[in-house]
């Protein structure tokens, strides 16, 4: 394999035309935050019952999607991959600025974001949310860290797979703990499972890895340099195994919950009778996210087209919001049983399935999350010696025979 | 209706530690709203006011509790400052009527349901930054102060206590602090009890003739409140759950 030359992303008017499309929608979420802040929560679709709404989903989502995204660092230096050597650094720096895209969606979202400083000065350390908070500025220390061994001159390699391997391990924990969030919500039946966490680890893997390819894909072709169709092919194959394994826990979760009396009723709502929710999660998650790109990547022949894998990384990326959508809205409207064998009634809305309709300030907040990921990717490949010049399967792995995947 | 809590020595405990704590000068945590309006904010020293000795609770009689009658949550909302605006889904609610109906049997109920005073709050636990705390009493109440509005203690809650301030607040009670962007549950009253009293929602109940609703000392085995627990069946809810909470009922 030749040396990989690594070369900053030139300021073409396209690449400007892509910070203002950026800017303009950071700048939407920054009147969002002004107007949300102004007025309070009561211009938001959220109520006491949805406590967290569309925000939360975006947030979480990039969250998720951030550990994800480092996966393809962690197979090239942990698990010795070097196919993938040339694309660990964008993986470390994408993995960075979708953590702080979530981040700024979810403190933006606070009551009194202006109390950040509270946040992290003063810990609950039985709180799971305060735990977090270390493992998000953790990931930061040690993918930045990761980062510079990585760009280092002379760095030797032990150092560098000692290093991935401790980003990987805290990358595991970290989506542990976004999934705790909800797993440890005792008093919420649509929570309350231990399965949360591997749900999430497993959700990250696909989301983030969708999330790669698309960013991977729109950077080498701005920057007009080769990717080549048989790493594509390897990266959609993998990407249907990790979205096959998001459908396992889901299927898995549910068929748990559907087997105890007690959980009929949420799960009837879920599955069967929850309108939207039902319908984000049949078509939204299982066939859109899950059963469509998984048989398209491992199609014998449309699946070895790289135009293949763009589709199933979009796929994916819809079904991962659906998903996101049932488990953070449809958990909450789904009313506490705080009387069983009782149908309950009252002025607070008691018994009732919750509504919610998210209003445009939530959406642009949401997006703006994105945007402030995307802008620290651009800020970072324009800056730094990130990109590879050359992706194509002849550099990458000589040994591949084409549109072969390993 | 007895009031079991008023015994001499609580006050003097009450009193002496309201000595100590306005010496300390940094007890009483203050906010400027707006100009002459300053609110006291539940802050870790609203601890000191608490006696350790004492887990305040109610017991609610539902056969006493009349299905149209709302006097203590009117009590309530008159004491506290929150409001009905028309607007059930955003408007906080510290209490409210849940009228039950057996699934299996049709008997019907009316009951008045607020934060239940856990003695292991699960919005206590999940609560990132303590805001969210257990007086040594049981109260559980938040701290305005250091509250961020994650609303983590909703999603935590069991009893759909808790409510978001949505909106601008005018014209609140300085021994009850609020503010937009954070959130607030029962807090028993506590400005009462702290001074020897009763919650306003079991005074109201009192009036109405009623009688619904009794305040004392769990830990008083001496008190009406545990008297009566100790000769009649009553339930928490969400015993599954294990959170012990202070507010018991009887008769559901």
């Amino acid at each position: 394999m030749a040396r990989t030359v690594y070369q900053e992303l030139k300021l073409t008017p396209q690449v400007w035309m892509l910070a203002l499309l950026v800017g303009a929608f950071i700048a939407g979420a920054a009147w969002s935050v002004l107007y949300i802040e102004h007025n309070g929560h009561i211009v938001t679709g959220m109520n006491n019952q949805i406590v967290w709404g569309l925000p939360h989903v975006f947030a979480i989502f990039l969250i998720v999607a951030a550990s994800g995204a480092l996966n393809v660092a962690s197979i090239a230096s942990v698990f010795g991959k070097t196919v993938y050597k040339p694309m660990a650094r964008l993986s470390g720096l994408l993995a960075v600025a979708l953590l702080a895209g979530g981040l700024a969606v979810l403190v933006l979202d606070l009551g009194r974001p202006d109390r950040l400083i509270v946040a992290m000065t003063e810990y609950n350390f039985r709180s799971i949310f305060a735990w977090n908070i270390y493992l998000y500025t953790g990931f930061f220390a040690i993918v930045g860290t990761y980062l510079f061994v990585q760009m280092a001159r002379g760095m030797p390699n032990k150092v560098i797979t000692g290093v991935g391997t401790a980003a990987f391990l805290w990358r595991l924990a970290l989506t542990t703990g976004t999934g705790s969030i909800f797993g440890w919500l005792v008093a919420r039946p649509g929570y309350d499972a231990a399965i949360m966490a591997p749900l999430f680890v497993a959700m990250s893997f696909s989301f983030g890895l969708a999330v790669f390819i698309l960013v991977l894909n729109a950077l080498f072709r701005i920057a007009g340099r080769p990717v080549g169709a048989g790493l594509m092919n390897r990266l959609g194959r993998l990407l249907g195994i990790f979205a096959a394994l998001v459908l396992y826990f889901t299927a898995v979760q549910h068929l748990t919950a559907l087997y105890a009396a007690e959980h009929g009723d949420i799960e009837r709502f879920f599955l069967r009778d929850g309108g939207i929710f039902t319908t984000l999660f049949w078509i939204g998650q299982v066939v859109v996210g899950g059963a469509l790109p998984i048989a398209l990547v491992f199609h014998p022949s449309v699946g070895r087209k790289p135009g293949t894998t763009l589709l199933a990384s979009v796929l994916v990326i819809l079904g991962g919001f659906a998903q996101l959508y049932v488990i953070v809205i449809g958990g909450q409207a789904f009313p506490l049983e705080i009387f069983p064998g009782y149908e309950a009634s009252s002025s607070f809305l008691d018994g009732q399935i919750a509504s919610y309709k998210p209003t445009l300030a939530e959406f642009a907040l949401g997006l703006g999350g994105i945007a402030v990921a995307m802008a620290i990717t651009g800020l970072g490949v324009v800056a730094l010696r990130i990109l590879p010049q050359d992706l194509s399967d002849e550099t990458i792995d000589p040994h591949a025979k084409p549109g072969e995947a390993a | 209706m007895k009031l079991p809590a008023l015994k001499t020595p609580a006050k003097d405990i009450t009193e002496i530690n309201r000595r100590e704590f306005l010496r300390s000068g940094a007890a009483v945590a203050t906010v400027a709203l707006a100009p002459g309006v300053t609110l006291m904010a539940f802050g870790g020293e609203a601890k000191a006011l608490a006696d350790p000795g004492k887990r305040w609770g109610l017991l609610i009689d539902v056969n006493k509790c009349a299905k149209d009658c709302t006097a203590c949550v009117t009590a309530c909302s008159d004491e506290h400052g929150w409001e009905d605006t028309g607007n059930p889904e955003t408007d906080p609610q510290w209490i409210r009527k849940v009228d039950l109906k057996d699934k299996d049997t049709g008997r019907e109920v009316s009951l008045p349901v607020m934060c239940q005073h856990c003695e292991n709050p699960p919005c206590v636990d999940v609560c990132p930054t303590g805001a969210s705390f257990i007086r040594p009493d049981g109260i559980v109440l938040v701290d305005k102060h250091t509250c961020i509005g994650c609303r983590y203690c909703m999603m935590a809650c069991p009893f759909k206590a808790r409510s978001f301030v949505h909106e601008e607040l005018e014209d609140q009670k300085s021994y009850s602090p609020r503010g937009k962007g954070t959130v607030e549950s029962c807090t028993l009253c506590v400005h009462r009890i702290d001074e020897g009293g009763t919650p306003a929602c079991v005074e109201a109940c009192g009036k109405t003739g009623n009688g619904a609703m009794l305040f004392g000392d769990l830990n008083d085995p001496e008190s009406e409140i545990s008297r009566r627990l100790a000769e009649y069946p009553s339930i928490t809810l969400r015993e599954d759950l294990r959170v012990n909470p202070g507010v018991h009922y009887s008769n559901i």
